[in-house]
């Protein structure tokens, strides 16, 4: 619409703004902020919002981010989103008042956090509840479903989360970049298909991922407003990965396979997270069944690296970096679920995830109009569509091994 | 993925995913099932060692830890259970032309927020100030005439468990006054008894939560009771038998803090866990007799259970011999009274508890602690 006013009074316009002296704009600038501190100055002095006031109590809200439970009793990481500072004046677990104390103690401003510590003995393989008793007489009720002792940072617990780790990350996608020779026998059409498979594949992280991301959101503070967090950090990561991604050309061959392995690796840093975190809240008893079902799931992940490499020919280290960059964050994951995992900042990481998966279904698409010519029109190809199905049915009835 | 990462997993569930675990071992990751089993294993010592610590280590008396944190402001709440416990208004006294005592009680409905718990405050509305409200004491026979102001924001009465006219009832029609009203109740003290009164506005479970009870203690008139005097005289407040006795009221009641039809604090006389923080003295060879009544709301029975020793109860006080004989533990549903009887005189001194024996109740404030004493002389 700007394009058709009369070009002439246009320009005339931004001369004139530009030809004014920086002081006067910085005026232009201090003005309306002036207005803004006037106001919020008479707000607070003359408090109109007087007439408001019910006499209703503040309103509270306290957010579980992480319980330990070991051999002093059960500590809990709690974080305050109330509209004023609020006070915990009792703990109760299990109906029963308990001495406890907190850390850093006093008043809990707005979204700060402190550790509150109960000399509690729970008993292995039973439920408890603890609820937090503020001043206002509110309680905040903590559910431990299934009380087991929770993960420590040593070798002993560290090393078996690793094997685990590898069995859900790795493995899968080592053997799926396997299948390589027997792909690099397909045709044209065939590459096609793969590649298609892999979109299909991805369109289902992509939302599984955005379902985990959501649903963790649900459980962080509502200050960090983590559902938007995981909105634009997921858009961030996927403009971010694009830009990056297209500095020298839409990326092929390694450069494509590597982005996605990116992608998948940081969808795999979310399964890791997942698992350790039902390792620490004692949902993992953590069936092997459970781990084999992952290893399934995933191998049509390292089939889809491999995809982009049919034309190229990379040598065995290569295959083994892509392994490790796709799987080896399921490690991590393990890792962070099970000793550091609060919610927020795992809402964060499974939206940059998503965002990272984004940025390869675009690609690897892109990838597929131009083998065709640029058509767009071949992306309705029986052999597309028909992968792309394949790839969403593989991983969804995969899938049903893992959904517990 | 993980659904299950944030699924809340029932007991029954994870024994069942234990089962598949144990099953298939042989797939590879069998140091798994090692390692659960080695953690299940540490916990059994974990269990013990954050047990609670013996009693003297903590000075809490028997709670060791289970105890709530702190102690109330009875200074700023304006009453102390401690002192509560033989607080007793026996309003002001004169003669009636006929010979009869008159007893003139004033008492107001006021708005209050009380702290019921360390740290803990509740948007009360009190008689006088206090919850529970002042222990009002008569003697048999005696003319009562209670002038009760409102100074509450909700209509309020002063509905007395006793004998008397229905207009002198307390209920909406009779006594029942909006804020900024004065009423006068006027009856005859009778039965003697311990019983007690409390608001009956409606909703009743409301103003009754919300700290509206008291005591109400007729003593017997020994002249009206020839063939049982000096029992009858040992419950008149002031007689040398009397003095001979000590006397505690207590009212079991609770707090909804949050207002969910569940009360998240017991005790008796309002404050939790205070009697075990302040263990109540009692001298060793003087027998102890306790007013005990239940305004517990939203559970239908509360009770009383005395350690190492037994009582003889007196259901509603209104009998001079005992109607449960040698019992440690009696129960009441709400609104129920009566008068217990015991003494430590074949004791050593030394804290000896009670508890209401719900277990709930109990951890969850309503306990304390006799200190038997030797008499200073």
């Amino acid at each position: 619409m700007n394009d058709v006013a009369p070009p002439a009074a246009d320009t005339q316009n931004r001369s004139a703004i530009s030809a004014q002296s920086p002081q006067s704009s910085l005026l232009w600038l201090a003005v309306p902020l002036f207005l803004l501190g006037l106001a919020g100055a008479w707000l607070f002095k003359t408090d109109p919002l007087q007439v408001f006031n019910t006499g209703a109590p503040p309103i509270e809200k306290l957010t579980f981010e992480r319980r330990v439970l070991d051999d002093k009793g059960i500590r809990l990481k709690v974080r305050a989103g109330g509209s004023e500072p609020m006070m915990i004046a009792q703990v109760q677990v299990d109906e029963a008042y308990w001495q406890f104390t907190q850390d850093p103690p006093g008043e809990l401003a707005r979204m700060s956090s402190a550790w509150i510590q109960i000399p509690y003995p729970w008993v292995v393989g039973e439920a408890h509840k603890v609820v937090l008793v503020t001043k206002t007489g509110t309680t905040f009720e903590h559910e431990i479903a299934v009380a087991v002792a929770s993960p420590k940072a040593t070798i002993n617990q560290l090393r078996p989360q690793a094997l685990v780790g590898a069995f859900v990350g790795i493995l899968p996608v080592a053997i799926g970049l396997m299948f390589y020779p027997a792909l690099r026998r397909l045709g044209r059409d065939g590459i096609n298909f793969v590649m298609a498979l892999t979109v299909g594949m991805l369109l289902f992280l992509l939302f599984d991922t955005v379902e985990d991301a959501m649903e963790i959101a649900g459980k962080a503070a509502a200050g960090f407003q983590s559902h938007v967090m995981v909105a634009l950090s997921s858009l961030l990561a996927f403009a971010g990965l694009m830009a990056i991604g297209r500095r020298h050309g839409a990326p092929t061959g390694l450069a494509l396979a590597t982005y996605i392995a990116l992608g998948i690796g940081l969808h795999n840093l979310g399964e890791g997270l997942a698992i350790g975190a039902a390792f620490a809240t004692g949902a993992a008893s953590l069936g092997t069944f459970l781990v084999m079902g992952f290893t399934l799931h995933n191998i049509t992940e390292g089939v889809g690296i491999a995809s982009p490499l049919l034309k190229d020919r990379p040598s065995l280290p290569v295959f083994a970096g892509l392994a490790v960059l796709a799987g080896a964050p399921a490690i991590l994951g393990m890792w962070l679920g099970s000793l550091a995992l609060t919610p927020h900042w795992a809402a964060f990481a499974l939206g940059v995830g998503a965002g990272a998966i984004l940025q390869v279904i675009v690609e690897v698409s892109a990838y597929v109009v131009r083998g065709r010519d640029g058509n767009t029109a071949a992306l309705l190809a029986p052999q597309i569509v028909g992968g792309v199905a394949l790839g969403v049915v593989l991983m969804f009835t995969t899938g049903m091994l893992v959904k517990v | 993925m993980g659904n299950w990462l944030l699924q809340r997993f029932s007991r029954r569930h994870a024994l069942t995913s234990g089962i598949a675990l144990a099953g298939g071992a042989a797939l590879g990751a069998a140091t798994l099932p090692d390692r659960v089993a080695s953690q299940i294993a540490s916990h059994g010592d974990h269990g013990a060692t954050a047990r609670p610590k013996a009693s003297s280590e903590t000075g809490h008396g028997a709670h060791g830890d289970m105890i709530t944190v702190g102690d109330v402001d009875s200074a700023k709440n304006g009453f102390d259970p401690s002192k509560l416990l033989t607080d007793w208004d026996t309003g002001k006294v004169s003669k009636l032309p006929d010979g009869r005592t008159l007893r003139v009680f004033e008492v107001a409905a006021e708005d209050k927020e009380i702290e019921i718990a360390p740290g803990i405050t509740f948007p009360a509305w009190t008689y006088n100030g206090r919850v529970p409200g002042p222990s009002l004491r008569a003697t048999e026979g005696d003319r009562l005439r209670i002038v009760f102001r409102n100074n509450g924001s909700h209509p309020h009465s002063m509905h007395f468990h006793g004998i008397h006219s229905s207009r002198m009832d307390g209920v909406p029609g009779a006594g029942l006054i909006g804020p900024g009203e004065q009423f006068v109740y006027e009856f005859d003290a009778k039965p003697f008894g311990c019983h007690l009164y409390h608001c009956h506005a409606l909703p009743l479970k409301r103003h009754m939560h919300k700290g509206m009870y008291g005591a109400f203690i007729i003593d017997p008139d020994p002249a009206r009771h020839p063939e049982q005097v000096a029992t009858a005289r040992s419950r008149l407040l002031g007689s040398a038998e009397n003095n001979g006795w000590q006397e505690f009221v207590m009212v079991m009641n609770g707090f909804d803090t949050n207002f969910d039809g569940e009360n998240e604090f017991y005790a008796a006389n309002t404050i939790a866990h205070h009697y075990a923080k302040h263990p109540i003295r009692v001298i060793r060879d003087k027998p102890v007799r306790v007013y005990l009544i239940n305004v517990t709301e939203f559970d239908p029975i509360n009770s009383l259970h005395l350690h190492a020793n037994f009582f003889d109860y007196y259901d509603h006080g209104t009998t001079l011999t005992p109607t449960l004989r040698t019992v440690d533990t009696v129960m009441q549903c709400q609104a129920q009274r009566g008068i217990l009887e015991f003494t430590f005189k074949d004791h050593e001194p030394g804290h000896y508890m009670f508890h209401a024996h719900q277990s709930e109740f109990t951890e969850l404030g309503w306990m304390g602690m006799f200190d038997v004493v030797e008499a200073t002389t």
